[in-house]
């Protein structure tokens, strides 16, 4: 297989560009690439724990199929490959090697999950294999140095935490910050993004940090010693259960800091209303994808051009689902990745030119949000808008802010 | 068939599972069987406790935590060799198995089931607990360097692992088998049918129900460990409630009671998941249901005691197991 689409790619070239260029190919890897098709895999969680982002594995799968219809990307067919994993790293590890191994795919794109992805990285590394635009917000995917072959797409929980300190330092330039972080990678990330964010200003400013366990019942007496410390901001970097905990027991308590709180919970369902809606008031939170149950984008073409999407290749599909709404954005990335490409679908060449994205605009981010990368920048999307809760929905504030 | 002959057969057979994947076989493919390897190992340890001594245990995926995670704290914090992580995690298996046998003598049937079942449940939350996080690594997990072929041998990474998983799992294989048609054996399944009778008989059912499980917790945590060679990765992830019923589905499905069924069970939870996900992607698991009832149906007495039926010659050494 490799051999014959080396020929292929050999015979491609000497016909177009009558030897010239047969160098350059010739030292590339082209793997999972016929003068028709491309092969592209990733693994989803279709079953299992985490089940629910099932979505965005089919919403990946609809989005080639439409790429195809309109005649696919530098004369080839996608042939895209998706199998579950269900959240378990070695299943992930089994299914990434037959994509690699049996099905030879020229790349990786969008698998999910941040243990999955760090139980394949040194191999696609090792084998040097494109792993794209992952979907997870760990800060490490933009490890251009040691991990050439890995990069993630969303904003990294760093990049938010960074964007929550800049706002901070420079609308509440005397504010004594209190933190809650979950005292994990994520928790972790969070700190490191509000340390680089502030600065000098940290010790100064930053005078309460409280962590908690994903195995504790409550957070209730950190709330309270948060209170104690006299501080005026609050940073909550915690999934939805202890999020929710946050914004009930501050508002029980009656302690009103500016409260900044991590996107990862800045879900109605399962954070607002178990906290209750009307407690929530005023917290902020950030976005950088467009809601698809916000009423102001009823008429925006970018959604519009997403519910047209969805309309035919995915008719059963929830459209208040946000997971549809990201792989799309995921996709429209690559799409671009590919048609940079060229015809040049050597592996080299694509994590070159994943590499080399230069402002993009994805119709589902947030208008003046861009993807942009470069050999040295492995973090495709660096900015965020803030929102504050009205009491019924996130309202979007002030401008586009960037890490 | 005289029994001589079914035996040389038998040797013909396993030395052909053993060689033959390595020259046949894609480095993917072999990467699966040798995690057919660890979970037969795992299933085998389900069902020494399990089928021959009756004590339901839902919560062998903590065994095979404790070995995966065994191996990989010692390559990766003290550089350790990963052949002598094997032993250690057999030991700390044995320790823990054994401790958990004791409080499993005042349960029986069901409500053992649900004693390990939160055993299972505790498993990764325990592995991302902070104090032990410089050890675990938390969520983040552990990397492990796979191993190379020793002395030379001309053999990549992932055929050397196959072979020397092989050879691990094939003695404690054989260990198992004297033990099931032995002395102990014989006490084990006379507890699993008439505790009373073998009470009465003498049977000490404390130190044998006890033992069985340390026994149990061994080869379920040497196939966690042969597995973590395997994948390269641990994480509590790879370790929750599902890994347990997994692995009694094995185990049920293989063939209850029965040492050649653990490798049939291995076969069916490594390959029936990935039939079910090509046929959907929408349900995968009501496929798999589905699939699990057929073979109930079909094979009610498991895979092994299907071949037994068909297969009068294998009958030999299956009932002897």
């Amino acid at each position: 297989m490799k051999r014959r689409t080396f020929l292929t790619a050999m015979g491609g070239v000497a016909a177009a560009g009558a030897g010239v260029g047969l160098a350059t190919p010739a030292l590339a890897t082209t793997v999972g690439v016929t003068k028709t098709t491309l092969k592209i895999g990733n693994t989803m969680p279709y079953s299992g724990n985490a089940s629910s982002y099932g979505p965005i594995g089919r919403g990946d799968s609809a989005y080639w199929k439409m790429v195809n219809d309109q005649g696919g990307v530098g004369g080839r067919m996608i042939e895209f490959i998706s199998y579950d994993d269900a959240y378990s790293p070695p299943k992930t590890v089994e299914m990434v090697r037959k994509l690699v191994e049996q099905d030879q795919v020229a790349f990786v794109f969008h698998t999910l999950g941040t243990p999955s992805n760090t139980a394949i990285r040194k191999y696609l590394n090792q084998k040097k294999v494109p792993q794209l635009f992952i979907a997870t917000g760990a800060d490490k995917w933009g490890d251009y140095k040691d991990f050439k072959w890995t990069m993630g797409w969303q904003p990294s929980y760093q990049v938010e935490a960074r964007i929550y300190a800049k706002y901070i330092l420079k609308n509440f330039p005397n504010g004594k910050i209190a933190m809650i972080y979950q005292n994990d990678d994520f928790g972790k990330d969070y700190l490191t993004g509000i340390k680089d964010g502030l600065g000098k200003a940290f010790d100064k400013m930053v005078i309460k940090v409280v962590t908690y366990e994903t195995t504790d019942a409550t957070v209730d007496s950190q709330v309270v010693s948060m209170k104690d410390s006299g501080a005026d901001v609050l940073v909550t970097a915690a999934i939805p259960k202890y999020a929710a905990q946050v914004i009930r027991k501050t508002y029980d308590i009656g302690w009103k800091p500016h409260h900044f709180m991590t996107n990862v919970s800045a879900s109605v369902g399962a954070t607002i209303t178990p906290a209750g809606p009307e407690k929530a008031i005023g917290v902020i939170s950030s976005q950088y994808l467009k809601d698809p149950t916000d009423p102001e984008w009823k008429d925006d073409a970018g959604m519009n051009e997403w519910r047209a999407f969805m309309k035919k290749y995915v008719p059963n599909g929830d459209l208040t689902d946000g997971g549809y709404v990201a792989s799309y954005g995921a996709c429209t990335t690559m799409h671009q990745v590919l048609k940079q490409c060229g015809t040049d679908f050597s592996r080299e060449n694509i994590i070159k030119q994943a590499a080399n994205i230069k402002k993009e605009v994805v119709p589902v981010l947030l208008p003046g949000i861009l993807v942009d990368t470069s050999p040295t920048d492995y973090h495709p999307i660096q900015q965020m808008q803030l929102a504050k809760w009205s009491g019924t929905t996130w309202a979007r504030f002030g401008e586009i802010l960037a890490s | 068939m005289h029994p001589a002959t079914s035996r040389i057969l038998l040797i013909i057979l396993v030395a052909a599972l053993g060689v033959v994947p390595i020259f046949a076989a894609s480095g993917y493919t072999l990467f699966q069987l040798t995690l057919v390897v660890s979970y037969a190992l795992s299933v085998l340890g389900m069902n020494m406790v399990t089928g021959y001594n009756g004590q339901i245990s839902l919560g062998h995926g903590a065994f095979y935590a404790i070995g995966a995670y065994t191996t990989a704290i010692m390559m990766d914090h003290w550089d350790l060799p990963y052949w002598s992580t094997i032993p250690v995690a057999a030991v700390l298996c044995a320790i823990t198995g054994f401790l958990i046998g004791l409080p499993a003598l005042r349960f029986s049937g069901l409500y053992l089931a649900l004693t390990t079942l939160a055993l299972a449940a505790a498993v990764p939350q325990l592995l991302k607990y902070n104090a032990f996080t410089d050890w675990t690594g938390g969520v983040q997990g552990i990397s492990v360097f796979k191993p190379e072929a020793p002395f030379g041998l001309p053999l990549n990474a992932d055929q050397w692992l196959y072979l020397f998983s092989f050879a691990v799992a094939l003695v404690l294989f054989i260990l198992a088998r004297n033990l099931a048609v032995g002395r102990i054996g014989r006490a084990m399944k006379a507890i699993r049918d008439q505790p009373l009778a073998a009470e009465a008989m003498g049977i000490n059912l404390a130190k044998i129900k006890t033992r069985t499980f340390a026994v149990s917790a061994v080869f379920t945590g040497v196939g966690g460990s042969l597995a973590a060679l395997a994948v390269g990765f641990v994480a509590p992830d790879s370790f929750n409630v599902l890994l347990s019923i997994t692995l009694f589905v094995g185990m049920v499905v293989g063939g209850a009671a029965s040492i050649s069924g653990a490798v049939f069970g291995a076969l069916f939870i490594q390959f029936v998941p990935n039939v079910a996900d090509q046929i959907s992607k929408a349900a995968p698991g009501a496929v798999y249901g589905v699939i699990l009832i057929v073979f109930m149906f079909v094979a009610p007495a498991g895979i092994a005691g299907l071949v037994r039926r068909f297969l009068p010659t294998a009958k030999a050494p299956a009932r002897s197991g």
